[in-house]
């Protein structure tokens, strides 16, 4: 490394930083919200694998399977709910980089509409299961449906109690960094729960209702 | 409510009653008298000294890294103490039970612990030993080094940090709220399917170690969210990734597996949750219940986990070693490298943590092979710590002490690691002592090496070194302990004797856990001399003062600015130039060198939420736990509003003007010692192995360049 021979001239060395304060707010609050959501995908993957390790025909115990109880034309409609939701998602972001205060809300309004949307349908559906008597007590692989199914619905209520604070503050407040930092957080966390649900949606419902 | 309990339960209390506390146990009861003893002294020590207010404000709420490092580090070492203790009963029982002829006391029918209490200590002592001591210790030294180390005001979200904090003392309160209300799980620290599941533990322990579990899981995601983004965005100018100093480096990819692995733990005991409290089949013998599921999901985690914990030790004994070797790191970029080869294949190993679940002898292979991959990238590290010391000019203070004490630890447990990372040997001796005694070898280099950077980073940050004397002496107690211990144990494994017997059957064995008693005497007077070395330190701490530079041979950024480090770490950022920036400039004669122009900061407001949800989080645990609905559903409703109302309020922070950077500035640097020398003196050894009897003429020699230029 360095030696020293090697000559430094005291006076031209600049050995202090002089005026480097103010890290990237914004930047630096991303970054670290992408790694929680890494932490997330994480989080799935694991529920994911013991979905895949519970979905053998004796972890059903001869009860019923996804085959014999998904509905993967009712799912689609969520899948589209939660899809137009990111859609709605984006228009506040594109209002909000024209700086338009009217169209951030009105886009998170309507990306929390959907979003209620897609939780009411999700709620609906388990009702009608346990109306069925198909719960998460009939056997290991429903737990592991059920519970795989429902994080994602907590994620997507958490999702929209976030949105609530979000209109909220983007109408009494200035469009300042820490909202600006947050409403890109959220959309972080919006998509990637689509994304999610995407594979909660090929996996669960559309093989499921294959297998 | 939602499953079957066996046993009362009220909407109001839950499961709670009189009965659960202890009072007639003959252990339990005196402790209680004398910890609320102690808490009542403590409370009236603070009032009657008028401190409230100083501890609200400078500790409860504070956002200040250092500060909250050093709150890690008190839990951690009252925790330490708390599973020692646990460990000394062990030891206690185990050396009076054993044989058939041994005779009971106090309800029992072998020694003086019935196998209900035991099974509660054993799972205790992992469990807190793991991540609520060895954890906090080594997030609480992260906290106060990394920033210094990088050149940053504070980490990236300081009151993210005040939570992580608090979170973690919460489960701290939990896990000891347990010994005197209930009880704690006996399934052992990592659990077994299906006895953690209602119908074999019918009681509340496993719900405390659910719940102690996941907060300790959320509180290190946070932490580890915190440290990576404060490495990525918050480095002063010129620190590029080869200038990162190795413990930075460690820390970061010790994080890195924390930030992916805890998830899966969450996961994995969330699902044992569901099971106890909603009656799902996740791990149950029946209903298409999966056992190994669990197994598997937990070591997923748990392999991971021993790295991010030994991690960061490596990279304490990687400043360390060139401190007091004069010399820079050897091989920098290879031990970076090893490393991170580290953190990845830890990912890839976790089934040799149950090899006889019987899964065939390809599978087998693959994970003996990977574990058995690890050795090389740890083999590099050895290597390059030992060429770190070949010739350069050494001096054996206590820090070194324990920096070397790790080594020889790390040798010992690595390769019985290696030993069990054979199938064939690890059908004999799996669940045996063997392995216990190789799992402590490498915690123990852990602690070791905590112990060490105590020693070393404390003049950083209380601006006195701790004595040296007695820190050898601790040193020299405490690895009489460790070998007392841990070698009769190793033997014990070798013959037959399997862990967490409360009642060791084979009358061979006593010779054995006899000599471990002394052992156990041997720390208890570590743990004294620990005591008296803090009293003698911070007695004499006048004639100790230390420099910025404590020990005149130090080599990276956080030995630049003054010592005790102040609340802006730096009154202004360094410009970085080299890789060991402290001795760069020392050798190029710049360390007196100050800046002559100075700027205002920002830096942030201190916080009372983190500490209440910190609160809150307890009561939801405790209130899960006693399975209390509405006290659950109303903590629960609190965090969400005061994560909503802290967003909404925001912290504006404050500005400290230019002027009043430059007094504070100018009176730290009047504060400390005029010139930076060793204060070490060479020990004992010092003199006779140091690389040239320069050594004597102490004052000049921290002057001259490292001696890797000599021939
Ligand atoms: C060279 C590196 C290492 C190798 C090859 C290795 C190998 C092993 C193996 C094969 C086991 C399973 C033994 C059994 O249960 O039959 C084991 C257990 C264990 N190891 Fe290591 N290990 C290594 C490093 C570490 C490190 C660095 C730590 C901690 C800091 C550690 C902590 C543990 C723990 C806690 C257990 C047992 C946990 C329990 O059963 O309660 N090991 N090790
Ligand atoms: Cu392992």
């Amino acid at each position: 490394m360095n030696s020293a021979a090697e000559k430094v001239d005291p006076e031209k060395v600049v050995l202090w930083a002089g005026g480097h304060e103010g890290h990237d707010v914004i930047s630096t609050r991303t970054f670290g919200f992408w790694l929680y959501i890494l932490s997330d995908g994480m989080l799935f993957a694991t529920l994911f694998a013991a979905y895949g390790v519970l979905s053998y025909t004796h972890s059903y115990y001869t009860g019923p399977t996804p085959a014999q109880f998904v509905a993967p034309w009712y799912t689609f409609i969520q899948t589209m709910a939660l899809f137009l939701s990111v859609l709605a998602y984006g228009f506040s972001m594109t209002a909000l980089k024209h700086g338009n205060r009217a169209g951030v809300i009105n886009g998170l309004l309507a990306a929390s509409v959907l979003g209620v949307v897609f939780l009411g349908l999700d709620i609906h559906d388990v009702l009608r299961l346990f109306g069925v008597h198909i719960t998460p007590r009939t056997s290991g692989g429903l737990s592991a449906f059920y519970v795989l199914t429902q994080v994602h619905a907590a994620h997507i209520f958490f999702g929209l109690i976030w949105m609530l604070v979000m209109i909220y503050q983007v109408m009494r407040k200035e469009f300042t960094e820490e909202v600006i930092g947050r409403l890109i957080s959220l959309r972080m966390f919006w998509q990637f729960q689509a994304v999610m649900w995407v594979f909660i949606y090929v996996f669960v419902y559309l093989w499921g209702y294959m297998s | 409510m939602l499953v079957n309990l066996p046993g009362p339960w009220n909407p109001w209390l839950g499961r709670l009653a009189l009965s659960e506390i202890p009072y007639t146990n003959p252990i339990l009861a005196p402790l209680f008298v004398v910890v609320v003893v102690l808490v009542l002294l403590m409370v009236a020590g603070i009032t009657y000294y008028g401190k409230w207010g100083y501890l609200w404000k400078e500790w409860l709420t504070t956002v200040d890294h250092k500060k909250l490092g050093i709150m890690y580090i008190i839990l951690g070492l009252v925790m330490l103490f708390r599973g020692f203790i646990d460990g000394l009963m062990m030891r206690t029982q185990q050396a009076m039970a054993v044989g058939p002829h041994a005779s009971g006391m106090m309800g029992a029918v072998h020694g003086y612990l019935t196998p209900f209490h035991f099974g509660q200590i054993y799972s205790a002592h992992g469990m807190i030993m793991i991540l609520l001591a060895a954890t906090p210790l080594l997030v609480g030294i992260m906290n106060i080094v990394i920033p210094l180390q990088i050149g940053a005001r504070d980490m990236a979200y300081p009151y993210l940090n005040a939570l992580g904090l608090w979170i973690t003392a919460a489960a701290v309160v939990l896990v000891m709220a347990s010994l005197f209300v209930g009880d704690f799980a006996h399934n052992g620290w990592f659990g077994y399917a299906p006895i953690f599941e209602l119908a074999y533990s019918p009681g509340v322990g496993v719900d405390y170690w659910i719940w102690t579990f996941q907060l300790v899981a959320l509180g290190t995601t946070l932490g580890s969210i915190n440290f990576i983004a404060t490495i990525v965005k918050m480095r002063a100018p010129g620190m590029k990734w080869l200038r990162l100093p190795m413990f930075t480096w460690a820390s970061l990819s010790a994080n890195i597996i924390a930030l992916t692995s805890f998830p899966c733990l969450q996961v994995a005991i969330g699902l044992v949750a569901a099971d106890r409290y909603l009656g799902t089949h996740f791990f149950t013998a029946g209903f298409g219940g999966n056992l190994m599921l669990y197994t598997n999901l937990f070591w997923l985690w748990g392999h991971p986990e021993v790295y991010f914990v030994i991690l960061p030790a490596f990279g304490m004994i990687s400043e360390i070693i060139p401190t007091f070797s004069e010399k820079p790191l050897f091989g920098y970029v290879t031990m970076v490298l090893a490393t991170f080869a580290i953190a990845g294949v830890s990912w890839l190993v976790w089934l040799h943590h149950f090899f006889t679940m019987g899964m065939g002898p390809y599978v087998s292979t693959e994970f003996s092979v990977a574990t058995m991959l690890v050795g090389i990238p740890t083999g590099v590290k050895v290597f390059n710590w030992a060429f770190t010391m070949y010739r350069g000019r050494l001096t054996y203070t206590a820090a070194m002490y324990w920096a070397l004490g790790a080594l020889f630890l790390l040798l010992v447990g690595g390769l019985t690691g290696m030993m069990l990372s054979i199938p064939a040997i690890n059908y004999m001796v799996h669940n045996s002592v063997f392995v216990v005694a190789h799992f402590h070898m490498m915690l123990l280099c852990i602690v070791y090496a905590i112990f060490g950077s105590v020693i070393y980073w404390f003049p950083k940050v209380f601006g006195y070194t701790l004595n040296e004397a007695w820190g050898k002496t601790m040193f020299w107690l405490f690895s009489a302990g460790t070998a007392l211990v841990f070698i009769p144990m190793f033997m014990e494994g070798f013959m037959g004797m399997t862990r967490r017997l409360d009642w060791p059957f084979d009358p061979h064995w006593a010779p054995y856990l006899d000599i471990q008693m002394l052992g156990i005497l041997a720390y208890v007077l570590s743990i004294l001399a620990f005591v008296v070395m803090l009293y003698v330190s911070i007695r004499d701490r006048a004639q100790h003062r230390a420099a910025a530079d404590a020990w005149g041979t130090s080599r990276s950024l956080e030995w630049l600015t003054a010592s005790p480090v102040p609340f802006y770490n730096f009154a202004v950022v360094p410009q970085v130039n080299a890789r060991d920036e402290a001795a760069w400039r020392r050798e190029h004669g710049l360390s007196a060198q100050r800046a002559s122009h100075y700027d205002a900061i920002h830096m942030p407001n201190n916080t009372g939420n983190a500490i209440i949800i910190g609160g809150l989080t307890f009561v939801l645990g405790f209130a899960l736990t006693w399975r209390i609905w509405w006290l659950s559903l109303i903590s629960l409703l609190a965090i969400i509003a005061m994560m909503i109302s802290h967003s909404a309020k925001g912290d504006p922070g404050h500005v400290i003007p230019a002027e009043e950077m430059e007094r504070m500035d100018r009176e730290a640097e009047r504060a400390m010692p005029r010139a930076d020398l060793p204060r070490h003196s060479g020990g004992v050894l010092g003199g006779a192995i140091a690389y040239d009897s320069g050594a004597a003429g102490a004052g000049s020699r921290n002057l001259r360049g490292a001696p890797d230029h000599r021939p």
